[in-house]
């Protein structure tokens, strides 16, 4: 245990028990501000209900990260091999960025006509540009003189892909798989808090908005919570994966000097 | 098996960038299978751009470059180690013979060899970050070597070392082009390494790049650390100096 885990642990420590206590202390009632044991307690009895819609949203996110690693990163080969097709296709992915989410999504329900694919589709639009954009900048970022050395030795562009460029980017492509974790998560609660179903497969983004309607505030503060773990999940989960991959020999995943 | 160095051919080479920089104008250069040359420059003059379009990395503007060697048989060793930060050393000096599609088997041993060869047995499984500057530079030289080329190019290797790293790797660089016997063009901006390495030393100038001498250094081979406190290893380098001082006023 060291200072990084220790240090927070204890501020959210101290936070939760001056909640807990300012909660007492005035007497908020609980449908304005539970407290955290109480969101603990909500989340034990509320389970049956919370874990399956938590399953929906975890599974909505991570086919999105997929898809977008998938898409994002045969996109950024694709560019780096024919300047034509970065150069007409990039500006594309550019306005698919910019536009809010919660602008097209309405849009995307319409056509794509099925709750669960547009939801897809717009946390894979979320999360993919992170994706494409640094693996793009790492596939160029290669060193001049080791292409020039792949050049010497007649190793054509599939090889210098596959031995120099590819292994060059990854730890850019990392970077932003870390980003696209996260927007992964925030597109499908996004869209759909957007789409607004109901029925017995819904996400965590549903159950916000069913109990704000019944004025269930703790079970609103403990789906809530299963967002927040769950983007935490992911974000240690690739950063763990960064770390594995990289360790041996990239500057990042180097422990400072001490 | 013997190799046998590779002549070189330069015939009126210029070279002008795309942004209006004249590199090198007229420069004209016979290299004989085998022989040790060095170019000596100011930073500027070209000498980097030389050695590219000798390589074949770079096209010149006007002239043309006659060497008969085949593809792998030229070595190229960059001013920084350039190697593979996610690969090995042992890797590193692989990558030409994988490139060549040499079997795993012997592209290990050969690569192994290779390394042994600059005195860096025993570090094939270290990463690049793992070693000092002067460790990276050998493994960068084993990889040019590894092919076993009939010519190697050699951009200030040595410029960024430590004075004791430099010596060690001069002496250990003359040694193995005396087992080889490859054809080596080395580029440097010191006086003192041109002269202790090279049989024949190309002075350049700046704005535009051309050669304004070549001199001879009679001494014989092996040059070992005596020489470099030698009256004619002082007397060689007095001249180079007075020649490249010329070239700079020129
Ligand atoms: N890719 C390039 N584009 C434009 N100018 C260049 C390029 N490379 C080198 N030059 C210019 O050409 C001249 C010679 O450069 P270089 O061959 O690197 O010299 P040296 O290796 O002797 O220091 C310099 O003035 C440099 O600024
Ligand atoms: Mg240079």
């Amino acid at each position: 245990m060291n200072a990084r885990i220790i240090a927070p642990l204890i501020l959210g420590v101290l936070v939760l028990a001056a909640w807990e206590e300012a909660v007492r202390a005035f007497a908020i009632p609980p449908y304005v501000l539970p407290g955290p044991i109480l969101i603990a307690r909500t989340l034990v009895s509320d389970w049956s209900i919370l874990a399956p819609s938590l399953w929906v949203t975890l599974a909505i996110t991570l086919e999105a990260l997929a898809a977008a690693v998938v898409v994002g990163g045969l996109l950024a080969v694709l560019f780096s091999l024919s300047r034509w097709i970065e150069l007409s296709f990039f500006p594309y992915a550019i306005i698919l960025q910019v536009t809010p989410i919660v602008a097209i999504a309405p849009l995307i329900i319409v056509w794509a006509n099925d709750v669960d694919l547009s939801l897809l589709i717009c946390a894979w639009l979320v999360a993919f540009f992170p994706i494409l954009s640094n693996t793009i900048l790492g596939l160029r970022s290669v060193d001049r003189n080791l292409l020039s050395l792949f050049e010497l030795y007649g190793a054509g562009r599939w090889r210098t892909l596959v031995h120099l460029r590819l292994p060059a980017a990854l730890p850019y492509f990392l970077g932003g798989l870390r980003i696209s974790g996260g927007l992964a998560l925030i597109g499908a609660v996004v869209a759909e808090f957007v789409a607004g179903t109901g029925g017995n497969a819904s996400g965590l983004a549903w159950r916000i908005l069913e109990a704000g309607y019944q004025l269930k505030v703790p079970r609103m503060f403990a789906a809530l919570a299963l967002i927040s773990a769950t983007g935490i999940a992911i974000f240690l989960a690739s950063t763990l994966l960064s770390h594995l991959l990289l360790r041996r020999w990239h500057e990042s995943a180097l422990d400072a000097p001490e | 098996m013997s190799i046998s160095g590779a002549p070189v051919r330069v015939r009126g080479v210029s070279k002008q960038y795309g942004n209006g920089v004249e590199a090198l104008r007229g420069i004209s250069l016979d290299i004989g299978a085998g022989e040790f040359v060095s170019l000596l420059g100011p930073s500027g003059c070209g000498k980097t751009t030389l050695l590219r379009i000798i390589a074949g990395l770079a096209s010149a503007t006007a002239g043309s470059v006659e060497r008969p060697v085949g593809r792998g048989e030229t070595g190229f060793v960059f001013q920084e180690p350039t190697l593979m930060p996610w690969a090995t050393a042992l890797a590193n000096v692989e990558l030409p013979l994988k490139l060549a599609g040499v079997g795993r088997a012997e592209r290990r041993a050969r690569a192994g060899e290779a390394l042994a060869g600059v005195g860096l047995a025993g570090f094939g499984n270290s990463y690049p970050r793992e070693l000092s500057g002067g460790m990276k530079m050998r493994v960068s030289i084993a990889r040019a070597l590894v092919t076993e080329p009939r010519l190697l190019l050699m951009d200030e290797p040595f410029a960024a070392l430590d004075e004791i790293s430099r010596y060690r790797l001069n002496t250990d660089l003359l040694a193995l082009w005396q087992r080889r016997r490859f054809t080596a063009v080395f580029v440097t901006h010191s006086v003192f390494e041109s002269v202790f390495l090279s049989q024949r030393i190309v002075v350049m100038s700046a704005r535009p790049g051309r050669i304004t001498s070549a001199l001879d250094v009679e001494a014989s081979y092996p040059r070992e650390e005596a020489f470099r406190t030698s009256a004619e290893y002082a007397a060689a380098c007095r001249r180079v100096s007075a020649h490249l001082g010329e070239a700079m006023a020129a």
